[in-house]
């Protein structure tokens, strides 16, 4: 109990429960259209309505840039339905400084794009059928992450 | 029947699909840039349970649904989207580390969040599709 409390000081069951329904989306989505649902491609694909140049005009953004929109609105949609009928319509607010949103989130982006995944396509897809480039992608901005966080909270300690 | 007549179909089953995700996202708080930081501070090991539970449940349905069914229920085949490990995998991959253990959103709570209305993940998301432009700028 005492460990249980250790490992998860704000309690466990809505990690796994959240972290099963997560799965259970992506995996809807793959039963009825057989799509595989990462996330930071809308990033690179919607960019594709806007900028003419060769990269973005690439088969595999425009052409999945409209389901990957309607992706992402279902994201939010799902966020709005939790937050109106689960926590009482509370507004979520960070105290994450505005420099570290906007750096980091630059670092994200360009990132996840150019090692063709995040947390969800290396981190969940790309795990999920047990690719071992996706486990060695996760393992180092593992590392990485797990670096910044600890030099971060020592710094502005 | 005809794949222009599937497309609606297919538009709302993506949006139910992606509403899911986005509700596993906020449910287990992972749209809270805090809660993502403290597992990165060795604070809260919450993060491997959504992680390890939503790879569960992508795992069964990826083997399983192409030995159940010939095609899936709403398109033509299943997709298949093969990882590669290369000089720019490694160095993506480290600096999407760098940037996440900066600021604790990553590229689906950045989008989730903002149905929870907090609205200062604008911040990250502005962020993360300049970093997404310019990687493409600089791209051949």
């Amino acid at each position: 109990m005492d460990l249980l409390l250790s490992l998860f000081p704000l309690g466990w069951q809505h990690y796994l429960l959240g972290g099963l329904l997560i799965g259970t989306g992506a995996a809807l989505l793959f039963l009825l259209t057989g799509r595989i649902g990462g996330m930071s491609t809308v990033f690179s694909s919607t960019w594709s309505f806007v900028v003419s140049r060769p990269f973005f005009q690439q088969g595999r953004f425009v052409d999945s840039r409209g389901w990957r929109l309607v992706y992402a609105l279902g994201l939010v949609l799902g966020a709005l339905v939790w937050w109106l009928g689960f926590a009482g319509g509370v507004r979520e607010a960070t105290t994450v400084p505005v420099w570290q949103l906007l750096v980091g989130g630059f670092l994200v982006g360009y990132g996840a794009r150019l090692g063709n995944g995040c947390t969800s396509g290396h981190g969940i897809c790309g795990l999920g059928s047990l690719q071992w480039p996706s486990l060695l992608a996760v393992l180092t901005f593992m590392a990485t992450a797990f670096l910044t966080a600890n030099l971060m909270a020592r710094w502005l300690a | 029947m005809s794949a222009a007549h599937q497309t609606l179909p297919r538009m709302f089953a993506t949006l139910v699909a992606g509403a899911l995700f986005g509700f596993g996202l906020s449910y287990a708080t992972m749209i809270r840039p805090e809660v993502v930081l403290s597992f990165l501070r060795f604070e809260d090991f919450g993060l491997t349970l959504v992680m390890g539970g939503a790879v569960l449940v992508v795992l069964l349905a990826y083997k399983l649904v192409p030995r159940v069914l010939a095609r899936p229920l709403l398109g033509e085949s299943f997709h298949k989207h093969p990882s590669v490990w290369n000089r720019d995998t490694l160095l993506g991959s480290a600096l999407f580390g760098v940037g996440w253990g900066l600021c604790g959103v990553c590229p689906g709570p950045a989008i989730a969040g903002l149905g929870a209305g907090n609205w200062s993940l604008l911040w990250a998301l502005g962020g993360i599709a300049l970093g997404a432009l310019a990687q493409g700028l600089r791209a051949k």
